[in-house]
């Protein structure tokens, strides 16, 4: 009982601790993720945009979606929300509880990723580089449009032949670099205000109603790993039963076709227990062909009410079917 | 029980992790596959094609392969899949669903290999460095050079000592465009892989959740009842190897007592257990001659029914054995060899 308690709640805080780890383990794999990307800015004027706001939110979409993959809740929640009435009711608030707090795990990877991406500075550069106003930058002054264009492109990539020792190009990157950081850290603040305002206003409003989904919500997850435990379980047992079922219909057709009776000694000793009634290759190579071409019948009820010693009154299982007919001639062999 | 239970928890969610496990280790293996190979583009115009898309496209599959051969369950959906009907009917549901988790586990590696290879950007470079437009990027007023010369210049791109065709088109130009457009095929590789995988996971409990339940409860059923008969059979085949020598031994002796013509049991009753083990063998001869026995004519595969259940006493105890033959054919059997 004791043992039982502690499984539970083992269960209980895992499920919590596991998903938190999981939650982690994926911003820690954005970060990692996006230093050995080799980011490579095209360079080319309408190529650049493209490029560098497509690394900065495609990556945030795969994060989040396999935030949602890796996250077991949501199976649960899906189950929960589909399934058919029956006799139980569904409980709207429960599902809304779920559904956030996967949210909320799922949103920390993407969000990650963004903030290191501006604070890096990298994608801005070469995504905004070609919509800067050449006025503003002294160097580009004296260029036909086309040609501005084309050096601005250039911005992002540092070791073109063109832009190696250009002051100009040091100053945009500069500042699009800055305005990026900036931008980065704001967000940072936004999201973390928010967060702590979220938590710290939470227990002013309904705490009751959140207590009643939380803990509902935590046992619809125990309930079905217990459920998944179960059945584990009973197919072991049913497995076991049919096993033993077996080798006891094949002692008992041994027994009606090879004329000797083995000795049912009182102390039977676990060797012969163990044995079966199987005490020959051909017996051995009979039992392991009848497994394979004939496995038996997934109903372990007959077990039950068999009687190993008087084989008359109970039919073995395929008795009546015809493969087993020419499988006598061979038997008596033995 | 209790401990049974959790020992066979462990082992149930053992396998599923022990699988996702394996599924881990091949993708990490993949790219590390792919950053120790030296990749070697030929630099000539078709052989460039056919290089980049087989190391693009090769590996997937080998990968693929292996990671259906290193499943162990590949035999257990086999052997399910070809049996015989006989008494217990065969469920389609439980194959597919066997596959389809299988498949799954296998295309990770691949899906690893390929989205590494694209996002790396060498392989699309060197496969399409002659597709390059140079038109809009480099100068196309270069009109001495024909079209397999531009051809042979253009296929140079990814070899940088070599590349002789910096006034056609410039080698960083062309190499940044192809890798761009590389790096974006592969981002949008990995995000149609996990949509993909988002939707099955996420379809599948609004249609045929119960159907679902069902496969999967008895492909476990199916995996546990392949051990736990193997363990059968491995208990049986142990107590079988037991009573074999067993009885192979107490022949012997029999055999001893009737060429000495003297009882084995010279100790009296109190020699204890240490003399019933030696199983009337007490002399190096004796043993010799067993041993040589054993490798010799090793005992038939029979174990006598009479001599099943008691202990080691002489075959002649007791009850009259019901196979009279076989003993005296033993010994015969065992004179014939020495």
């Amino acid at each position: 009982m004791d043992r039982f308690r502690m499984i539970f709640q083992y269960f209980q805080s895992n499920s919590e601790s596991v998903m938190n780890g999981i939650c982690g383990l994926l911003a820690l794999a954005s970060v990692k993720m996006y230093t050995s990307f080799d980011f490579s800015c095209p360079c080319l004027p309408h190529y650049n945009t493209v490029y560098g706001l497509g690394i900065m939110f495609i990556p945030p979409i795969i994060l989040f979606l396999c935030g949602l993959i890796l996250n077991r809740q949501s199976l649960v929640m899906l189950e929960e929300w589909r399934r058919p009435q029956g006799r139980r009711k569904k409980d709207p608030a429960v599902i809304r509880y779920l559904c956030s707090s996967i949210m909320q795990r799922a949103m920390v990877a993407p969000v990650v990723w963004i903030v290191v991406t501006l604070l890096d500075g990298k994608c801005l550069i070469c995504a905004f580089s070609s919509s800067m106003d050449p006025e503003k930058f002294v160097g580009f002054a004296n260029a036909s449009t086309a040609q501005v264009q084309q050096l601005l492109a250039k911005v992002a990539c540092k070791d073109d032949e063109l832009m190696r020792n250009s002051t100009t190009r040091k100053a945009v990157s500069r500042y699009l670099r800055c305005c990026s950081q900036a931008l980065g850290w704001s967000i940072l603040l936004i999201l973390i205000i928010a967060a702590f305002l979220a938590r710290w206003l939470q227990p002013c409003f309904n705490q009751a109603a959140l207590l009643q989904a939380r803990h509902w919500s935590n046992y619809i997850d125990i309930e079905q790993k217990i459920f998944e435990e179960t059945c584990c379980e009973h197919s072991r047992l049913f497995a076991h039963k049919c096993i033993l079922h077996f080798f006891e219909s094949m002692r008992q057709e041994i027994k009606l076709h090879s004329f000797s009776l083995p000795r049912e000694e009182e102390g039977a000793e676990e060797e012969k227990d163990l044995l079966r009634g199987i005490t020959d290759q051909d017996q051995v190579n009979k039992l392991l062909k009848t497994w394979y071409c004939e496995k038996p019948p997934l109903d372990v009820s007959q077990a039950a009410q068999r009687h190993p010693l008087v084989p008359e009154r109970c039919p073995l299982p395929w008795a009546d079917s015809p493969s087993t007919h020419s499988k006598f001639p061979q038997h008596t062999n033995v | 029980m209790d401990k049974f239970r959790m020992i066979f928890q462990f082992f149930q969610s053992n396998q599923e992790s022990f699988m996702n496990g394996i599924c881990g280790i091949m993708a990490l293996a993949s790219t590390q596959m792919y950053s120790a190979f030296d990749f070697n583009c030929p630099c000539l115009p078709r052989y460039n094609l056919a290089y980049g898309l087989g190391i693009l496209l090769v590996p997937p599959f080998i990968l693929f392969l292996l990671g259906f051969v290193l499943n162990n369950n590949i035999s257990m959906l086999a052997e399910e899949w070809r049996r015989p009907q006989g008494q217990r009917g065969k469920d389609p549901a439980v194959l597919r669903y066997m596959f389809c988790s299988m498949a799954q586990r296998a295309m990770i590696a691949p899906a690893v290999w390929v989205s590494v290879t694209l996002l790396d950007g060498k392989c699309i470079t060197c496969a399409f460095c002659t597709s390059v437009p140079v038109e809009t990027l480099g100068n196309a007023s270069h009109p001495r050079l024909s079209q397999r010369e531009i051809q042979r210049v253009l296929a140079r791109i990814p070899c940088r000592d070599i590349y002789n065709g910096q006034e056609l088109i410039a080698n960083e130009v062309a190499v940044r465009y192809l890798r761009c457009i590389s790096q974006a095929l592969g981002w949008c590789f990995v995000l149609l892989m996990t949509m993909l995988a988002f939707l099955v996971r996420s379809l599948r409990p609004c249609f045929s959740q119960a159907a679902f339940l069902k496969s999967r409860y008895w492909s476990h059923y199916i995996d546990i009842e392949r051990k736990l008969f193997d363990e059968t059979c491995a208990e049986h085949a142990r107590s079988f190897a037991k009573v074999c020598i067993q009885q192979f031994f107490e022949s012997m002796s029999a055999d001893l007592v009737a060429t000495r013509c003297h009882l084995p049991r010279k100790a009296p009753a109190d020699a204890g257990e240490a003399a019933e083990k030696l199983l009337g063998i007490t002399d190096r001869g004796t043993m010799n001659m067993a041993l040589k026995s054993w490798h010799r004519c090793k005992p038939p595969l029979n174990l006598h029914p009479a001599a099943l259940p008691t202990g080691n006493g002489w075959a002649g105890e007791g009850q009259p054995p019901t196979h009279p033959s076989a003993p005296r054919r033993e010994t015969a059997a065992y004179y014939s060899c020495v």
